[in-house]
């Protein structure tokens, strides 16, 4: 008959911590701050599409850091509650509160049930009608929730950044001067940076995530800062170029083109929404060069982005 | 609403399983009751006793689509409403207006913008133009046991279509039936008890590439001569300054026109159509 192991509860706990802590600090930071028109998020993040901050509902914003799968299935778990509850109940009995609260159930949960913790730290914020009213939430892996007035940074060297910050931050700031205060902070441990080995002075905006929950807009108050204005906000001068999108430039479907009389589906064998279908011609490739159709196929041009 | 509220460990499980992007699926899983469609119903006709909406109205112009729909609601031979609004922003890019019995309607269409908010926010980018028309087709599909006892529900879809092909009209217009039949529709659209003579109308006035204010005209004018034969569609009421619910959706988005914009409109075509009236009367 074989033994098990034992281990005491604390020892079992404390190595479930260490294990989710270094997890977080390999990867890169995130600082969320309050400045005077709401909420505003920042990530180190070099990917445009896996994105580290997002929306949770129409005032509350979500940012998070650490394994990627993770926090992924816990944001798309808060938008689920989220419009679940909008829908049944009201858009405005949706909460930052009642989000916050079933993530810090969940990561509790699943830190003393589980054997592997969640390598998670979230940070829900909720945008107010004035400054006062704006909460940033706190979520570690081990379920604890904090509610923090000013900022919230997780990630990475967390600490040196939350130090910087904490010199250099005041109430009140608008966007511009509390993007420049976030940007140089997150900059400060950031292995792109000169300072650390990088080629540029601060995080470029290629390198950069930033959104904003600004109460002033009508209903969602999310907003991604990107392209253009986020460069035109980093930079002292105004940089010129083409004009900054209104809204969100996230285009990437293929080109349509309206089909009165074809049901959806059942059209031009070679529109890209045509499924399968009984061309009279053979589809042939343009270019002979032995490799097939399908998914080992050529690799379709990608489309450029005309500016919308 | 257990499903709304979190327990004591956090999520339920169907929260955190991601199962894909629709939310009209995930409430099929977690929560059906919340979803049109999925009651039963009682085994005889309903028709007479839910309020109807009537008349809603769709036309394309150079920029854009329009859509309109007149105030009224009938429940059997009486008005129910005079000020009910039938057409509604389906979210930035698209409207929905919708005929039929009104309670399964509006049910529909706020469950229709939650869907498309909520894949745009799980998916991070917004669905395609004829994504969106499939998805309302699904739901229509879904009504079909009450269409058959009198619930009828028939929207009317347009949107600005981002993805145009460079040459093609970005305003599109898609109709459907009970069954759940989605058609795209060329330059203009009908759909309710009036649609006939607002389609009769719209013949005669529509025309490719118009500007919108001549489009917003031709598709109020549509709306009145609705109006005009159609008991159950309400004409402009300048009594209690009640005038049709008119959208914009151009490549700025979709965009309600005010009153007093429709209300000049309306008051235009009643001056237009009075005159020779005055002379005749003496």
């Amino acid at each position: 008959m074989t033994m098990p192991y034992y281990a005491s509860a604390e020892q079992v706990m404390r190595d479930r911590s260490e294990y989710a802590r270094k997890g977080i600090s390999r990867g890169r930071s995130v600082a969320v701050l309050t400045y005077v028109d709401g909420v505003l998020f920042i990530a180190e993040n070099p990917s445009a599409t896996l994105h580290k901050v997002s929306e949770l509902y129409d005032r509350i914003g979500f940012a998070a850091v650490g394994r990627y799968s993770e926090f992924e299935s816990l944001r798309v778990a808060g938008v689920r509650l989220a419009d679940v509850r909008g829908y049944s109940y009201n858009r405005r009995d949706v909460t930052g509160r009642v989000i916050a609260n079933a993530y810090a159930q969940t990561l509790g949960a699943v830190f003393t049930e589980q054997l592997k913790p969640y390598e998670v730290e979230l940070c829900v914020a909720e945008v107010g009608d004035s400054s006062g009213g704006d909460q940033l939430y706190r979520l570690t892996f081990d379920g604890s929730i904090v509610d923090e007035s000013d900022f919230v940074v997780m990630g990475g060297q967390a600490e040196t950044v939350a130090s910087h910050l904490r010199e250099h931050y005041t109430r009140g700031m608008g966007l511009r001067e509390a993007l420049r205060v976030g940007v140089r902070a997150l900059s400060a441990v950031s292995a792109a940076t000169a300072a650390n080995g990088g080629g540029h002075d601060q995080l470029p905006a290629e390198q950069l995530e930033v959104a904003v929950l600004d109460r002033r807009r009508p209903k969602r108050a999310f907003r991604r800062v990107v392209g253009v204005s986020l460069r035109s906000l980093l930079s002292d001068e105004p940089v010129t170029g083409e004009p900054a999108p209104a809204a969100v430039a996230t285009h990437v479907h293929a080109p349509s083109a309206p089909a009165p009389g074809t049901p959806a589906g059942l059209g031009d064998p070679t529109a890209v929404d045509t499924a399968g279908g009984t061309a009279d011609r053979t589809l042939e490739p343009d270019t002979q060069d032995g490799v097939g159709g399908g998914t080992e196929g050529d690799q379709p041009e990608p489309r450029t982005d005309d500016g919308r | 609403m257990s499903e709304s509220s979190t327990g004591r460990s956090g999520f339920p499980p169907a929260y955190l399983d991601r199962v894909g992007s629709s939310f009209t699926d995930f409430l099929g899983l977690t929560s059906p009751d919340l979803l049109p469609g999925r009651r039963t119903l009682p085994a005889a006709p309903l028709g007479e006793l839910a309020p109807h909406g009537t008349t809603i109205v769709a036309v394309t112009y150079a920029g854009g689509v329009l859509m309109g729909g007149d105030r009224r609601a009938t429940m059997g031979n009486l008005i129910s409403s005079r000020d009910i609004e039938k057409v509604y922003a389906a979210d930035s890019y698209s409207v929905i207006g919708i005929a039929g019995a009104a309670g399964i309607a509006i049910e529909m269409v706020r469950l229709y913008q939650v869907e498309l908010e909520h894949y745009e926010k799980i998916e991070g980018v917004t669905m395609s133009l004829d994504g969106k028309a499939n998805r309302l087709a699904g739901m229509i599909r879904g009504n079909l046991g009450a269409a058959m006892q009198g619930l009828a529900v028939v929207p009317l879809f347009a949107g600005y279509d981002l993805d145009a092909a460079e040459g093609a009209s970005p305003g599109r217009i898609f109709s459907y039936d009970v069954t759940g039949g989605n058609y795209e529709e060329r330059g203009y659209a009908s759909v309710g008890s009036g649609s006939l003579f607002a389609r009769n109308s719209l013949k005669k006035t529509w025309r490719t590439g118009m500007s919108a204010d001549a489009a917003t005209r031709s598709l109020v004018e549509s709306l009145y001569d609705a109006a005009d034969d159609d008991s159950a569609t309400g004409g402009p009421d300048p009594v209690r300054r009640l005038y049709p619910i008119v959208y914009r959706v151009d490549a700025e988005g979709a965009v309600r026109l005010t009153d007093a914009e429709v209300a000049a409109v309306a008051d235009t075509i009643i001056a237009d159509r009075s005159v020779g009236n005055e002379a005749r009367e003496v």
